[in-house]
């Protein structure tokens, strides 16, 4: 235990983190609709935003910001949310910092159901990956079922060697491919490219399901981080209650991943980030995390789409090179209060 | 009236049966101590009263229902269980820990009430925690750690409240506190409290009633002067053991003293009576007598 004279630690009920969080969101997207190709002042931005028909509004602004850049902008922020909300559950279902979305299978799952998809030509690619993802899930569940009981390390171990096991196949699948090999690789590396709209509007209703069922769960995430035991003595069904999780940050990780391919880390650091802001209670975490993954995805797709414009980088590429060295730095400064302990 | 009652318990984990048909009854305002030898089977017991570990044979009535027919809600708005450590996997603070503890009552999606922020507002008082309520959980001492453990139970507002080893590990100022606060519970609250023990004195200062387990079975149960008997210990112990009276309540105090033929230094140089005990030991083969005849009121509230 680390003799650290007990200073509050940031944020906990001070400061109003979340509107401010949210005041960045706002402000993060309205920045990015304006950089691109093309680079939008501001004042310009807005009034396109806002009275997109008035007079003096250019109608090549207006084209810009609400069909290419908004819809994908909001993509991105959904994503990002749902990606960091999906971690923050299943870090505090499994009692592991290490959790991520994927860790039950779902990103290996989602990559194979689009891997034959796009290879085999044969219907929409982002349903076959959320159907992938879900049948991953479900698969690493029932094997890791003994009883009527889901013990969490069983879970965990099912869905790293489904993982290892579906990946292969995808290896396979490319090597057997190569015409294809191309396409498969840039989806598997995640990004926005070419989205808009119509994923946003595909995705919103399961991640609208998904974030509000675990937000509604923050108080048995609260519990669950003292054990099964005492979880289980205050009286939560553990069963259930591990299995509406579980299902819940399924449907929102398949649903974002079927909108912008595996994005890595996302989930992963977000939920670490919150809690060294707004601490440890889900009912604040949540939030939190879905606005800081949100606020990270934007940052990493406006990168993407202008580093090295006219080409575009995939988002997910990014988000791994610059989450990597973040989450390390993390580690090695807030050692004392991060992540789990025993 | 509130009590809880085991019939027939067994439990086993694996193959490994840990308690044989077991049967045990506390009520309202009762402090019936678990002790025993390690492996006796205190913990498991404590586990199937709190209906963590199901019985392969027998029930656990809690006023009068089966535990495993009630929802677990239902059983945690009755029963806690203040366990003697548990990991905190995130570094959460001492209210919010705390305030768990009103889950049974206000259920898992609503917001907690005015009335509950009052409940976590005295159990905090109660056990000493208003000044580390904002601290992380994962920041505290050992004994601090207990009593936030204490304070979540005590938020449930149970009528029944299991404790397991409350008092291992506290220095001797918690140990008194905590015991005292274990008696209040029973004495003006009424809770009907159940609790294992290792140190024979504490269940002798705090218990109304004492139960004896040995390899999963009561092997004695009564007021604390009737099982804290050299018999009885030096028969489930596998020593002997001096037990006098406590100089201020006249309750049974145990001490520890070496088997000479270990030890010829004699502890210290002070002379044993000579009346002690050392021969049961080597002749005592007598079963136990079920001490639940004398189970009356118990004659040491101080």
């Amino acid at each position: 235990m680390t003799p650290r004279t007990s200073q509050p630690v940031i944020g906990h009920g001070r400061v109003a983190l979340i509107p401010l969080l949210l005041g960045l969101l706002v402000l993060a997207s309205i920045v990015s609709v304006a950089v691109g190709a093309v680079v939008l002042p501001l004042p310009r931005v807005l009034r396109a935003l806002l009275q997109p028909r008035a007079v003096g509004v250019q109608a090549t602004d207006a084209t810009i910001v609400w069909d290419i850049r908004l819809g994908r902008v909001l993509l991105a922020a959904l994503i990002g949310a749902g990606l960091a909300v999906s971690g923050t559950a299943l870090q505090g279902l499994f009692r592991n910092p290490l959790a991520d979305p994927f860790v039950i299978g779902a990103s290996s799952g989602a990559a194979l159901g689009a891997t034959l998809a796009i290879v085999s030509g044969f219907g929409p690619v982002s349903l076959a990956a959320f159907v992938g993802a879900l049948l991953a899930v479900t698969a690493a569940y029932s094997i890791a079922e003994i009883g009527g009981v889901v013990p969490a390390t069983a879970l965990l171990l099912a869905g790293a060697a489904l993982n290892t096991f579906l990946s292969a196949i995808v290896s396979l699948v490319m090597l057997f491919n190569e015409q294809s090999a191309y396409a498969v690789l840039n989806w598997l590396l995640g990004g926005l490219s070419g989205r808009s709209w119509s994923q946003l509007s595909a995705s919103l209703p399961y991640m609208a399901i998904g974030l509000s069922v675990l937000w509604l769960l923050a108080r048995p995430l609260d519990a669950l981080a003292f054990g099964d035991e005492t979880a289980q003595s205050l009286g939560l069904p553990l069963g259930r209650a591990r299995g509406v999780i579980v299902a819940a940050a399924s449907l929102t990780t398949a649903a974002a991943v079927a909108a912008g391919g595996t994005i890595g880390f996302v989930g992963l650091i977000a939920p670490h980030a919150a809690r060294l802001l707004v601490g440890a209670e889900h009912a604040r975490l949540i939030p939190a995390s879905a606005l800081i993954g949100a606020l990270l995805l934007l940052v990493a797709d406006d990168v993407a789409r202008t580093a090295l414009a006219p080409l575009e980088l995939p988002a997910g590429v990014l988000t791994a090179a610059l989450g990597g060295p973040f989450f390390l730095y993390l580690l090695k400064t807030r050692q004392g209060d991060f992540g789990a302990r025993r | 009236m509130t009590r809880l009652e085991a019939q027939h318990l067994t439990c086993a984990y694996g193959r490994h049966t840990v308690l044989h048909d077991l049967s045990l009854l506390v009520q309202a305002g009762e402090i019936l101590a678990l002790i025993g030898p390690n492996g006796a089977g205190k913990t498991t017991l404590l586990r199937a009263l709190a209906r963590l570990l199901r019985p392969r044979m027998g029930t656990v009535l809690l006023a009068d229902q089966d535990i495993w027919r009630l929802r677990p809600r239902a059983v945690a708005r009755r029963l806690a269980l203040a366990p003697q450590s548990e990991g905190v996997s995130w570094p959460v603070t001492v209210e919010q820990a705390v305030a768990l503890g009103r889950a049974p009552h206000r259920g898992w999606l609503l917001p907690y009430s005015g009335q509950d922020r009052q409940m976590i507002e005295q159990v905090l008082v109660q056990t000493g925690l208003q000044e580390l309520r904002q601290r992380l959980v994962t920041e505290l001492s050992g004994g601090e750690q207990r009593r936030v453990i204490l304070a979540r139970a005590l938020a449930q507002e149970p009528q029944v409240l299991l404790l397991d080893e409350p008092t291992t590990h506290l220095d001797l100022r918690y140990q008194t506190e905590f015991l005292a606060l274990i008696r209040r519970l029973a004495q003006r609250d009424g809770m009907a409290v159940v609790v294992t023990l290792h140190d024979l004195n504490h269940a002798a200062l705090c218990a109304t009633r004492v139960a004896l387990l040995a390899h999963g079975a009561v092997v004695a149960s009564g007021p604390p002067e009737a099982v804290l008997t050299p018999d009885c210990l030096a028969q489930v112990y596998g020593v002997a053991v001096v037990v006098t009276r406590h100089p201020v309540y006249g309750t049974p105090l145990v001490a520890l003293v070496f088997d000479p033929r270990h030890d010829s230094s004699q502890a210290g140089g002070t002379a044993l009576p000579q009346d002690t005990t050392f021969s049961i030991l080597h002749t005592h083969n007598t079963p136990l007598s079920d001490a639940r005849e004398h189970d009356a009121e118990s004659n040491h509230n101080s």
